[in-house]
């Protein structure tokens, strides 16, 4: 089940939002809208943790509080055990050369070769030109686009810039790195590498990442951690495995459904009726992990109901590194049936989600 | 063409380098932080003064909408403080360098408002500071559109540069209208155009020439 994360102790937390709320006044034709509404949320330290909402949901406004960005209307953020809204300007400096930061569109300086952009945050800290050398050569190494280091960003790939835009934000030794939409704007295949740099460098410098994401095969892939965001508010919160097996919010299973493998045929999608008829079928999602994956469900589930259970769509997938499938059945929507087939399911603890009914 | 008439040609053609070089340096550099000043001091941007922008933008507008042979004379009174005397090459320079400041101040307002504002919240969350950010982003990065800028204001200064021939201002533009059209001397007028698009077209190559070589956006990969 998804547990409150808010009992963590401050000691382990990289960042706490406490309450936050952001309000943006009426101006000009645009009318005030609340961006984030009484939002608490946990970052745990040396964890990956995603936010994902639609496009609007506010997430994008969340995470320039952590850097002061944005300043929030109510309520605290506190990173590191340090309350932001606290910080004056030079402090608010200080707070984000220790806070890396990559973007969707990598933010990268045209007229700096691809050293002098990893560079740029050091020359801002004030750091000597030899150190600044010593440091920014094993940060190309690490991102491994050290023969790049004279050219200019025009001249490198979309998932080359964005390991570049990594290399920055490393530069100053953060303990923590916001990544905004980092991956959106490339190819599935460089997004997974790309991904695959981020689980890396969480792993070898312990550093913590809190990102923000559209993507559910962001979310699946990386992090250990997600909340998700709709209109404001979270909605829903937890260790990834369990937000994906027991997602329990529409919002969250609206983006859940956009995975592969989670989709339904088209021709079945198109029949489903929200209530049964006589004579219907239920189409009902099962989703198993742990133990329950090793067992031989269907012909078990097909002795118990005593009836013919069809399987319409199904999937095995691996989330944080644990296995889990999700297989959607139907079968007969009587009450015998699906009396004796739920009882089937909570004696073998699925997880069962009733998406509609077929004639 | 006799000798006299080329050393006065000659004369004229260095006059106008000379007011141009003078009033396009000291116009520029004043005109440069001005241009900074207006892009950046909007509500919510680096230096926010929206009042102070509006003033210094009415400022601007007023300067740049009065016909320049309105302003050479409207400022005969400031040229003569400083300079000692309303006539000559000397005293053109004066209201040439005043329409450069707000000509050049624009360009540069709009080079560095065409910067994608992407760069400025990356340089913010890097912890620069404002200044940091005209000096390592905005002014990097507008470069190749700021040498375009000067380049255009110099081609500009050339061609004002002829009209201060109403005071005295001596150079090619003078030259032309008093030898050239007062007395009938179509030959002198061919040669003061011609020597004029010469120069037109040696800053405008040569600032082309440059600011393709600061722009590093268009590489091939």
């Amino acid at each position: 089940m998804t547990l409150p994360r808010s009992e963590i102790s401050a000691g382990d937390a990289s960042v706490v939002f406490d309450a936050v709320s952001k309000r943006f006044a009426a101006s000009g034709g645009n009318a005030a809208f609340t961006a984030l509404n009484n939002v608490s949320l946990t970052v745990a330290r040396g964890s990956i943790t995603g936010i994902i909402g639609r496009s609007g949901a506010g997430k994008s406004t969340l995470i320039r509080l952590v850097n002061g960005l944005e300043k929030p209307s109510g309520g605290k953020v506190f990173v590191d055990g340090v309350d932001v809204g606290e910080l004056d300007e030079a402090g608010l400096r200080d707070l984000r050369r220790s806070v890396g930061m990559i973007f969707q569109h990598f933010n990268l300086l045209s007229s700096r070769t691809v050293f002098g952009n990893v560079a740029l945050p050091l020359e801002i800290a004030g750091m000597d030109r030899r150190a600044i050398e010593r440091r920014v050569r094993p940060l190309l190494d690490l991102v491994g686009l050290a023969d790049k280091h004279g050219r200019y960003p025009a001249e490198l790939s979309g998932g080359q810039k964005q390991r570049i835009g990594i290399a920055r934000a490393l530069a100053t030794e953060p303990k923590l790195l916001l990544s905004d939409e980092a991956t959106s704007a490339l190819d599935p295949e460089t997004t997974q590498s790309i991904l695959e740099l981020l689980r890396r460098i969480n792993a070898e410098l312990g550093l913590t990442v809190l990102l923000i994401t559209h993507e559910m095969e962001v979310v699946k892939a990386v992090t250990s951690d997600v909340a998700v965001i709709d209109k404001g508010e979270i909605v829903e919160r937890g260790h990834t495995f369990d937000v994906f097996t027991h997602s329990k919010h529409e919002t969250t299973r609206a983006l859940l459904s956009g995975l592969a493998g989670s989709k339904l045929p088209e021709a079945v999608g198109r029949g489903l009726k929200p209530a049964a008829a006589i004579g219907d079928r239920a189409v009902v999602r099962l989703t198993f992990f742990g133990a329950a994956a090793e067992r031989p469900l269907i012909s078990q589930l097909i002795q118990s109901v005593g009836a013919e259970v069809n399987i319409i769509a199904g999937t095995i997938d691996e989330i944080g590194g644990k296995p889990y499938g999700s297989l959607v059945v139907a079968y007969g929507a009587d009450a015998e049936t699906s009396g004796k087939a739920e009882r089937f399911f909570s004696e073998n603890g699925l997880v069962t989600e009733v998406l509609g009914y077929v004639a | 063409m006799s000798p006299d008439l080329l050393l006065l040609i000659a004369k004229a053609t260095l006059d106008t380098l000379r007011m141009v070089a003078i009033a396009g340096l000291v116009g520029s550099l004043i005109g440069l932080p001005i241009g900074i000043f207006l892009a950046t001091s909007g509500r919510g941007e680096l230096f926010p003064a929206p009042n102070l922008n509006r003033a210094v933008g009415l400022v601007v507008n007023a300067t740049r909408s009065t016909p320049f042979i309105i302003l050479v004379v409207a400022i005969i009174p400031l040229t003569r403080l400083i300079t000692g005397t309303s006539i000559g090459t000397k005293a053109a320079i004066v209201p040439l360098t005043i329409a450069t400041i707000p000509f050049f101040a624009r360009l540069v307002e709009a080079a560095i408002r065409d910067i994608d504002k992407g760069l400025i919240e990356a340089a913010r969350a890097m912890g620069a500071t404002p200044m940091q950010i005209v000096f390592k982003v905005l002014l990097a990065e507008a470069r190749p559109a700021l040498t375009l800028a000067l380049t255009m204001t110099i081609v500009s200064l050339i061609g004002y540069s002829a009209m201060v021939g109403a005071v005295g201002g001596g150079g090619l533009g003078d030259l032309g209208i008093r030898y050239g059209y007062q007395r009938f001397m179509p030959d002198v007028m061919l040669v003061v155009v011609v020597v004029l698009i010469v120069l037109v077209q040696l800053v405008q190559s040569a600032g082309d020439r440059l600011a393709r070589r600061f722009d590093k956006r268009n590489r091939k990969t």
